[in-house]
């Protein structure tokens, strides 16, 4: 059964039609070739594919794409303003918050939803909102370490 | 697959009533599926390609469904009320604390976003994190279907492994939790890890003037209260120890080895957890 | 320096290979058996597949013989009358979608008559189990030096130890996968792989293909840790053969199940420790022997064995030495290259031994190493005399010292005796890395490495040394700019594309930096040699030399090159494993704090200090990163990860169930280094890319042990294995 759905995605509206079976990962990677979501385990559990959905981090498999429909989807494609980076991606570049970039994505998209809800974290609260997201490089340090700078404004 | 996605209950109920009433399921074969959250379903989507071949009922449509409803006695979760949104609930954190602490057990914050109570309730997985707190809350389930509504106190919904009291042409519209003054009360959640893990062994403690309430979950094929511990604390067995405990929870839970975790590890954890919660509140131990 | 790649990995932009835009391509998946061992009856495609389009490949498609190309030739690229373990590739096929060719896959039915499996190394196979020479071992190796046996009956004191380590799944964040496509007559594979070389050389062989008719090109690469290293070759031939058949372009691009069930691992093991020692601790000789699991085919297992093996009496002195080893074939997965190569599972035991020793006879376990510890001018196990300048106390000392470690134990008897059910301890490990291949890898390998001078005066590094995130980019960027003295902005580094760069060995063994690094500096020189310039000249008049030199030589190419020199004075016998086993060696002491709770059984790293001396530290911000993501991993190896094992194939082949840890169950790993230049690495840096993997595990065991006062031999801890210890 195919299905009409109108998305808001970075800004931008799109309307296609989709297999109800769809995920919303697949529909921004397939449909719109917005390949900067990652896939990394189908199960809901590494985070790579997470993408703000109305403003809170979603993973984009855990979501059919039928299910965006009249929704507002941001993807690591519509972090950086023009020229302008966001503050998290500007820290993950100052703090080197990143090694094979596969994780990366989903990891500043948490990160952004974390500090519109809390601008000040703890480095506790910055774990506790990261644990969706898997990293098998880095330690998570420089990448705790870049979203610390970026709450402090220190990316500004 | 086909995906039906309606905006008000009756609706609902409706496509529910057609689809899913006993009668007419032989000639409907493909009953609808209801999903909140869908945080279960999607968990294994494209490992389970016989899981795309059903039909879904998308609850999220429907606005009536997302309130959170506090009064001086009670507190009402709608079916889509998420764990993300209680975990925001200063109320809550106050009120009815083991809620909030559940919550955030659940996965990780992109879960928490989208799963939802009634989910948990209704996918009746016994390592279920928000039903154990429920249940010991004394939580009551209100059931709707085109026909009218019942209400099933929440520690009676379950009869068996993924076997609930409801009907397939029934909907979860809301949990109540009435609000007590609780002299003690307790979550404790063991997964193989800090967070995203399924639990392999947790219990949920509650003490009011309704009595004491231990509600266990992954030690039996549905979340289970315990009803001789709580015997044995409401009347003030002295307790020496956790082996103590554990003769009586045996009474209690039938665990099982799976691949996260061991009968054997879940019967000695769960009564350390039990013990060294209560030693802080019962003379009775020692 | 930033990280090179950085911006396009923030932004999205990075190219991954599922990511790649690929015109008019198949989808491939991979269809595989259900047995561990046994005889293939029948491969059942269904009546509805069968002329659907479908494309199928399976052994007879082969134009070449049917073998990955390692070190034996014992690997089917698909099997054809027998499988050897579970998820063993079997037929291939191509549809229109990534969710068709799936569903195809899964409804191709792979029939076996099931035979006896051996599924476990440590047991003696039966007579029906054996399926390689008449003991199923794959590899044998021994080292010996002075009279162990004489020295072991002499000794007042002999401590016996066995240990016990368990697989280990790479999750590299993003699964293996391949793109191929024709372009005319050459054979174009992309994808995901640490080691250019590897592939091409098994792509032509098994297509049977000259080189010039094959091409490898790397994509972004979403980590590797060794999983990229052998695996990606059957991949690559996987992708080539369904291009051949189909002639149109294909992505086989794994998921994670498939991934985790079916590509190798870290190779189990089992270690038997016999220690003589004098009555105050001194180590007098070793008798050790090591067990590896090799699974079904023999894959890089040899040279894991061999590493392994150098490694394990650890870094200490000892005149009589005997390590046995051998490599056990079974029917499961096959088990491969991983971060540390053998040398986490030896170390772990001697390092946890070490602690063994020291409780038994009364010696803290400090004082121990302290005693043992190699100074210059000593020997290790294969007889190379260690002379580098290197103060191996002082590496201890500063680990004491950070971790505030006697201190902390002190507290920790206050504590333990206070609280109810947490308890606390604090444990090392001291160890080492030899960086390089081992022996004679690097003189057999004859590393080439170009600098291209760029007619705009720019100058391209080419090199067949993968970015797989470890920064290989932006540490070749900074040797590159500061040997010519030109900015960063000045140099490029070339995609690995084996059209373009020259072999200079495959992204493995903490090489690239040291070994390669060094390269690059003298193919620097080299060029600036060609364009007749000294050492002593500016990046500006570099530039010059390099456009002036375009514009008398129109269309030509000017390239500096290196060829690997060994070092003097290195002296290695394969036949006997004998001399320098390595050129150089990282030196390091980690100490791990866990908090142990005795309700769950779990225990938790509390904190952690790693230090080591590992050559000129070239950029302390990319090594602090791979020191710390080697700990986490090594914590995960310790403490949560397990592979539980069916019939040989692993149950828990997803993330859900194979637990790595998360940001919130390890604590901030704290990192120092003392530097100590090695002259004959790239700018004095020594390899330290698998160094993190071996201290974590024996560091934690040893806390733990301190903590709850039972004796870990077996990992991981998992919380129910702890309980059986603590409840005995």
């Amino acid at each position: 059964m195919r299905h009409q759905i109108r998305v808001e995605v970075n800004g931008k509206s799109h309307e296609r039609e989709v297999e109800a079976r769809q995920l919303l990962v697949h529909f921004l990677r397939d449909e719109l070739r917005l390949t900067g979501t990652n896939v990394g385990c189908e199960t809901s559990l590494c985070g790579a594919c997470t993408v703000w959905m109305d403003g809170k981090a979603v993973k984009s498999c855990t979501q059919l794409a039928v299910q965006a429909d009249g929704c507002s989807v941001t993807t690591i494609e519509g972090m950086k303003q023009g020229d302008t980076f966001h503050p998290v991606q500007e820290a993950f570049w100052e703090c080197h918050g990143l090694q094979c970039g596969y994780c990366t994505p989903g990891m500043i998209m948490a990160a952004g939803a974390l500090l519109k809800e809390n601008p000040s974290p703890s480095e506790a609260e910055i774990r506790q909102s990261l644990k969706g997201n898997l990293c098998r490089c880095t330690g998570y340090q420089n990448i705790v370490k870049a979203i610390a700078h970026a709450a402090q404004g220190g990316a500004q | 697959m086909a995906i039906h996605q309606p905006s008000t209950l009756s609706e609902a109920c409706a496509l529910l009533a057609t689809h899913n009433r006993g009668s007419d399921r032989d000639l409907a074969p493909s009953p609808l599926v209801p999903i909140a959250g869908g945080t279960d379903l999607y968990t294994h989507w494209p490992q389970r390609p016989d899981e795309h071949a059903k039909s879904y009922l998308d609850l999220s449509g429907i606005e009536e469904l997302r309130a959170v409803r506090w009064r001086n006695d009670s507190l009402t979760l709608g079916a889509l009320v998420t764990y993300w949104r209680l975990i925001q609930d200063r109320t809550c954190w106050s009120a009815l604390p083991m809620l909030v602490q559940a919550a955030r057990q659940v996965g990780a914050v992109q879960i928490q976003t989208r799963g939802t109570w009634a989910g948990n309730i209704a996918n009746a997985s016994p390592a279920a994190d928000g039903v154990p707190v429920m249940m010991a809350y004394d939580a009551v389930v209100e059931l709707v279907s085109s026909e009218g509504r019942e209400e099933i106190p929440l520690a009676d919904f379950y009869q068996g492994y993924k076997q609930m009291r409801m009907r397939p042409d029934q909907l979860i519209r809301s949990i109540r939790i009435p609000r007590r003054s609780f002299l003690f009360q307790r979550f404790e959640k063991v997964g193989s890890r800090n967070a995203q893990a399924i639990t392999k062994v947790g219990v949920a403690i509650a003490r009011s003037g309704a009595g004491w309430r231990v509600v266990a979950n992954s030690v039996a094929p549905t979340v289970c209260r315990c009803p001789t511990i709580e015997a044995l604390l409401d009347d003030k067995v002295t307790v020496r120890g956790p082996d103590d405990l554990a003769t009586a929870l045996s009474q209690d839970i039938a665990p099982i080895d799976d691949i996260r975790s061991t009968a054997r590890y879940r019967r000695r954890v769960l009564a350390r957890l039990l013990y060294f919660a209560l030693r802080e509140s019962c003379s009775a131990f020692e | 320096m930033k990280r090179f790649e950085g911006l396009e990995k923030l932004t999205g932009r990075t190219l991954f290979i599922d990511d790649l835009p690929l015109e008019n391509c198949l989808w491939g998946a991979t269809v595989r058996s259900p047995a561990a061992r046994g005889t293939i009856r029948q491969v059942r495609v269904p009546n509805h597949l069968e002329g659907s389009g479908l494309v199928l490949v399976d052994h007879r498609d082969l134009p070449g013989p049917n073998v990955v190309s390692l070190i034996t030739d014992d690997w089917p690229i698909l099997a054809a009358e027998t499988v050897r373990h579970r998820y063993e590739p079997v037929m291939l096929v191509a549809a229109e979608s990534r969710a068709a060719a799936r569903r195809a896959a899964a409804q191709i039915e792979v029939v076996v008559d099931p035979l006896p499996a051996a599924l476990d190394f440590r047991q003696t196979p039966t007579a029906e189990q054996i399926q390689v020479g008449d003991d199923n071992v794959l590899k044998q190796l021994k080292i010996e030096r002075g009279e162990v046996d004489e020295a072991l009956a002499a000794a007042p004191i002999v401590v016996e130890g066995e240990y016990e380590t368990g697989a280990q799944e790479h999750v590299y964040l993003e699964p293996q996968g391949m793109a191929a496509w024709l372009d005319g007559e050459v054979v174009v594979v992309h994808g995901s792989l640490q080691c250019p070389y590897y592939v091409e050389s098994a792509l032509t062989r098994a297509l049977d293909l000259p080189a010039e008719r094959v091409r490898v090109i790397q994509a972004a690469t979403g980590g590797g840790f060794g999983g990229k290293e052998d695996f990606p070759s059957i991949v690559a031939i996987h992708a080539a053969l369904l291009a051949i058949k189909a002639q149109r372009p294909i992505k086989l691009i794994y998921d994670r199940g498939e991934d985790m069930a079916a590509t190798t691992k870290r190779h189990p093991a089992w270690i038997r420790h016999r220690t003589g020692l004098s009555e105050e601790g001194q180590i007098l000789a070793h008798d050790i022997e090591v067990v590896l699991d090799g699974g079904a085919y023999v894959t890089l297992s040899p040279v894991v064995l061999s590493r392994g093996m150098i490694h394990a009496a650890g870094p200490y002195a000892c005149d009589h030495v005997r390590i046995r080893g051998r490599a056990m074939m079974t029917n499961s997965v096959p088990f491969g290259a991983f971060r540390g190569f053998g040398a986490p599972q030896t170390l772990f035991a001697i390092e946890r031994h070490m602690d063994v020793i020291a409780k038994q006879i009364g010696v803290d376990p400090v004082k121990l190493r302290r005693l043992n510890l190699l100074t210059d001018g000593q020997a290790t196990a294969t007889g190379q005399v260690i002379d580098d300048g290197t103060d191996r106390q002082q590496v201890l000392s500063r680990a004491l010292d950070l971790s505030r470690f006697t201190y902390k134990r002190s507290q920790h008897t206050a504590f333990n005796a206070e609280h109810a059910y947490l308890r606390r301890g604090i444990g090392l490990a001291c160890f080492f890395h030899g960086a390089g291949f081992t022996g004679s890898g690097e003189r057999a390998m004859k590393s080439l490495l170009h600098v291209a001078g760029l007619a705009d005066g720019r100058v391209e590094v080419l090199s067949a040394s993968t970015e797989i995130g470890q920064g290989t980019t932006t540490i070749f960027t900074q040797i590159a700019a500061d040997q010519l003295r030109l900015d960063p902005e000045q140099i490029l580094i070339a995609q690995p594309d084996t059209w373009r760069v020259p072999d200079n060995g495959p992204t493995v063994a903490s090489r690239t930096t040291m070994v390669v690094g060094r390269l690059i500096e003298r193919a620097c020189d080299n060029l600036r040699e060609r364009v007749g310039l000294d050492a002593a000249a500016t990046g500006t008049e570099l530039q010059a030399a390099l456009v002036a030199w375009h514009e008398e030589h129109p269309d030509e190419e000017l390239l500096g090159s290196a060829r690997y020199q060994q070092p003097p004075g290195i002296e290695w016998d394969d036949e006997t494993y004998r001399g320098d086993a390595y050129s150089a060696y990282g030196w390091a002491t980690y100490v791990a704090e866990v908090e142990v709770d005795l309700r769950t059984y779990t225990a938790r790293v509390i904190d952690f200090v790693a230090v080591q001396e590992i050559g000129k530290v070239l950029n302390e911000t990319l090594a602090r990163g791979q020191i710390q993501g080697g700990v986490v991993q090594g914590i995960g190896w310790a403490l949560l990860e397990e592979c539980r094992w069916q019939e040989g194939g692993m149950a828990n082949h997803q993330l859900t169930n194979y637990i790595i840890p998360t940001s919130d169950d390890v604590p901030s790993i704290r990192v120092a280094f003392l530097e100590n230049p090695y002259p004959h690495g790239g700018q004095g840096a020594k390899g330290i890319g698998e160094l993190p993997l071996d201290g974590p595990a024996p560091a934690i065991f040893n806390a733990v042990a301190a903590a709850t006062g039972v004796d870990p031999r077996v990992l991981p801890l998992v919380p129910e294995r702890l309980m059986e210890l603590i409840e005995q």
